[in-house]
């Protein structure tokens, strides 16, 4: 890294730390890793810098991941909708999925990444997405229409305590505070 | 919880919001609009809408947190980064509620303050203790590689590391260390020999073979492998602390009694140790067996492990899913069918799998059978002919670890074969078959012990009768326990070892180079992680069995799983391929554990029988002047004070015992019936919660019909 590359201000660390789930030494390897996303000339301001999208997953934490435009989507505070993410919006991101987050925020945000259409409700057509992406979205590996039908009309019956046909948040949390596997499995560490 | 609260209340500040625009509606709409479904769509479409929506939302936040609200703005202190809001966001959030500090009273001020402080002192200390956690980088390496299923495998491995690491540092230094102390002489300390006292002469006699003559190197080398000769007297066996007491100044130091109690320590650490560890797990588990109907859910909202890094293992994990998922809606098309089944076709499936259960009787019985006469055999020639070459012989000396490990070979194949035959589920046959596996690797150890037993205890002439054990087989039995522990324990090291390196490597290499259809079709070696699992469960209990006869075996076990897991590492990661069968970390956690706990409670029933039936060597160990090992703590309780005496006594009559036994029944009783009625309250708010939902569409329904028509 240059001399350009500078360290995080202690305040601003400390505030890191406050507001966030991940320890001072995350952070800082947060910073790292953020900065070598940065161009060479921008590497002064990084803290105002935003990363665009196609960037962003070049990461190999999120580059085998099969949400990862919506975890862009979800984490970005972008006016323009872009799906940038500056260095805050990074560390959002580690943070909910650092082990320290607890299992509700967690959950909060699986439910947004989940909704692909961001209507606020999970509906047939986001589970659909959803386990396409479970499963791979090339045609070899996709499930076939009855069992995918038969599959959602399990996923409905098991969690859609209200029989509305949709999960809400509150639904999807119920499920997820039984689920053994979420805590385990919904995170990234750097 | 105080997050949860402080999330409702900013989703109504969210609708209050964004109400204004639709307030001219009757109040009826208002009060629908406060229900909370409608209010975490809102707070969902509020944070869709973008930044201008949520900017909104927290300057609502701040209408609200600008009234010094006392405890509750308190309670939000702590829970600010658990607030799904983005930084900018939460930065806003903590300067109102520091303002609202203002107002506080300075008692308050400076508990939140200190609060805060400390919190940060806490997570200080563990991020720094995070540092000390051994393989965190390489089972992080491994997670990302492979899955949450393989790196609960190494950090059960790494778990088992530390527990015996810890053992030894118990057994070391309350048992050896005191020993070696004394009998140096190093602070002025003295020791005491056991004085024999009314033994039989012909107990006493104990000549292990110390160094004498030449000694050839190799037969170092067989007395390293297996614990004889110039091993048999060191402080790795039981042999070794014929000690009676130790005086380091003024403090004298009762060896027997420190040797029984530091043994129930080891074991109750464990015992705790484990359950402490398996208990997260156990709710788990129960909530899940609760309703299986999750299992949909669980697969779909948390399969995804977020922590793969590699496009490999992405893919794989891609085909791992489909495929759980497609078995699944299999099995659940297989259910119908069964439950379709004629009287017939059922009468003849259970006759077929009587008539299996029968073989899978027959192959326990072969294997116990083999393992019983290969002990027999081994042991009679090993104590038979002291000089010949029978001694020198390893292959006698490893005869029932051979056996024994080629029976845990061979007998989960037989069991993989039959189990196809059986017609379960596919889920039901991988439990029955690793249930199986797992009963006949702690029986195996067990028929070991079961014969070592009755060679021990065998005895013919009157003379043998006197001291209570074979003696002209067994000078010193518990040192021959012992070795025959620490035999197992190398060998099962050295089969990890050789079946990595010359099977797993060189089928890598065949495979790899050579393009021939059969070497290609049979493929790599799959780490499978339940056999991986049972095999080092299996050598722990042998590690757990062996401690007593030889203090020194947790050291040797930790340096075995130190090495085993650099071993199992490279195995992974360049000899084998990951399996195709998912392995999901919950389960894993759970059933890792539960086998080791049942691994633990194979090892007290010998250790039990040991210690309270079997009389204690006259010619060696610390317990030469007790009848039995147990002997010590009454003898000890003696020695007490008459008032601790009575109570001690008392606690341990049946006065006590039995209204003891009645209470705990009584809770138990009392527990299982709030665990029925918390089930009752449950089902019926469910029913409830349905039902209100339903109203709630209905009002709904009618409400927007109203709004139509007026």
């Amino acid at each position: 890294m240059g001399g350009s590359a500078s360290s995080v201000p202690p305040d601003l660390l400390g505030e890191y730390q406050e507001l966030t789930f991940l320890t001072k030494q995350e952070i800082l390897i947060a910073h790292k890793r953020f900065s070598e996303l940065v161009p060479k000339e921008e590497r002064d301001q990084i803290l105002s810098a935003r990363v665009p999208k196609d960037k962003v997953v070049t990461l190999p934490e999120l580059r085998a991941n099969p949400f990862q435009h919506r975890i862009c989507r979800v984490f970005s505070t972008a006016e323009d909708g872009d799906d940038s993410l500056s260095f805050e919006d990074f560390l959002d991101m580690l943070s909910v999925f650092s082990d320290a987050a607890t299992s509700e925020i967690k959950s909060h945000y699986a439910f947004r990444i989940f909704d692909f259409d961001d209507d606020g409700t999970l509906d047939r057509k986001d589970l659909e997405n959803l386990v396409n992406c479970l499963t791979g979205d090339a045609d070899g590996t996709r499930l076939s229409t009855s069992e995918m039908d038969q599959l959602i009309q399990n996923i409905l019956e098991e969690s859609d305590i209200d029989k509305d046909g949709t999960i809400n948040l509150s639904e999807f949390q119920h499920v997820i505070s039984r689920s053994p596997d979420f805590a385990s499995s919904f995170k990234i560490v750097l | 919880m105080s997050g949860r609260r402080a999330s409702g209340r900013r989703s109504r500040t969210d609708s209050e919001a964004r109400l204004p625009p639709e307030s001219h509606s009757p109040p009826s709409v208002i009060l629908l609009q406060e229900l909370p479904s409608y209010q975490s769509i809102l707070r969902r479409r509020a944070s869709v809408t973008g930044a201008h929506d949520w900017q909104q939302g927290s300057s609502g936040y701040a209408r609200e947190h600008g009234r010094p609200t006392g405890p509750q703005s308190g309670a939000a202190v702590g829970s600010l980064r658990e607030h799904p809001l983005s930084i900018q966001q939460k930065r806003k959030l903590r300067d109102i509620q520091q303002a609202n500090i203002k107002y506080l009273s300075g008692w308050n001020q400076w508990k939140q303050t200190s609060r805060k402080s400390w919190k940060k002192f806490l997570e200080e200390i563990k991020e720094a203790a995070s540092y000390l956690e051994l393989w965190r980088h390489d089972i992080h390496s491994i997670e990302g590689k492979f899955g949450t299923g393989v790196q609960a495998y190494f950090s059960f491995l790494r778990f088992l590391v530390v527990l015996n690491f810890v053992i030894f540092v118990l057994m070391f230094s309350f048992i050896t260390l005191p020993t070696i102390i004394s009998k140096y002489g190093v602070f002025n300390s003295s020791y005491v020999k056991v004085p024999p006292k009314n033994i039989e002469p012909q107990c006493t006699i104990y000549n292990p073979d110390g160094p004498k003559g030449l000694v050839y190197f190799y037969s170092y080398i067989i007395d390293l492998l297996s614990g004889t000769g110039f091993l048999e007297l060191t402080s790795l066996f039981y042999g070794y602390y014929a000690i009676d007491s130790i005086k380091i100044v003024v403090i004298k130091y009762n060896v027997p009694l420190a040797y029984l109690l530091t043994t129930f320590a080891y074991l109750a650490l464990s015992l705790i140790w484990i359950v402490k560890r398996s208990v997260e797990g156990f709710k788990q588990n129960l909530v899940r067996d609760e309703d299986q109907f999750q299992s949909y859910c669980n697969k779909i909202f948390a399969g995804w492990d977020f922590c793969i890094t590699d496009l490999n293992a992405a893919r794989l994990k891609h085909s791992s899913l489909q495929y759980e998922l497609k078995t699944d809606l299999e099995e659940e098309r297989l259910r119908q069918k069964i439950a379709e089944r004629t009287t017939q076709e059922k009468l003849r499936i259970y006759c077929l799998r009587i008539f299996l259960n029968i073989i899978v009787l027959w192959v326990l019985l072969g294997c116990f059978y083999s393992i019983y006469r290969a002990t027999v055999f081994s042991q009679e020639l090993i104590s038979s002919d002291n000089d010949s070459t029978a001694e020198d012989n390893l292959l006698v000396q490893y005869l029932p670890s051979i056996v024994i490990t080629l029976a845990n070979f061979i007998a989960p194949q037989i069991f993989a074969v039959i189990i196809g035959l059986e017609d379960y589920s596919p889920a039901f046959e991988i439990r029955l078959t690793l249930m199986r596996c797992v009963f006949v690797r702690l029986a195996n150890i067990g028929v070991l012990l079961f014969s070592l037993g009755t060679q021990i205890s065998s005895c013919a002439t009157a003379k043998c009768k006197a001291c209570g054990y074979n003696y002209e087989l067994y000078p010193c039995w518990e040192s021959r326990v012992g070795q025959e522990m620490y035999k197992l324990m190398i060998f099962d090291f050295l089969i990890i070892f050789a079946v990595t390196v010359f099977v797993d490597f060189p089928r890598k290499l065949i495979v790899t180079y050579c393009s021939a259809r059969p070497f290609q079709w049979c493929g790599l070696q799959e780490f499978r992680i339940p056999e991986n699992v049972l095999e080092i469960i299996y050598g722990q209990t042998i590690c757990w069995i062996g401690t007593f006869y030889s203090p020194l075996l947790p050291a040797i076990a930790t340096l075995k799983y130190f090495i085993v897991f650099y071993i199992k590492k490279i195995s992974l990661m360049h000899t084998c391929k990951p399996s195709t069968r998912p392995f999901r970390a919950s389960s894993s956690h759970f059933f890792f554990l539960l086998v080791l706990l049942i691994g633990l409670m194979l090892a007290f029933i010998p250790l039990g029988l040991s210690m309270a039936q079997i009389p204690s060597s006259k010619a060696c160990g610390p317990f030469i002047n007790f009848n039995t090992s147990w002997a010590v703590i009454p003898d000890t309780v003696d020695g007490l004070p008459t008032g601790l005496q009575k109570f001690l006594y008392g606690i341990a009559s049946e006065a006590f015992a039995v209204p003891f036994f009645i209470v705990m029944c009584l809770m138990m009783f009392y527990f299982i019936a709030l665990a029925e009625a918390h089930k009752r309250v449950v089902n019926q708010l469910k029913e409830q919660l349905v039902m209100e939902c339903r109203d709630k569409q209905f009002l709904i329904r009618k409400l927007t019909e109203a709004q139509k028509h007026g």
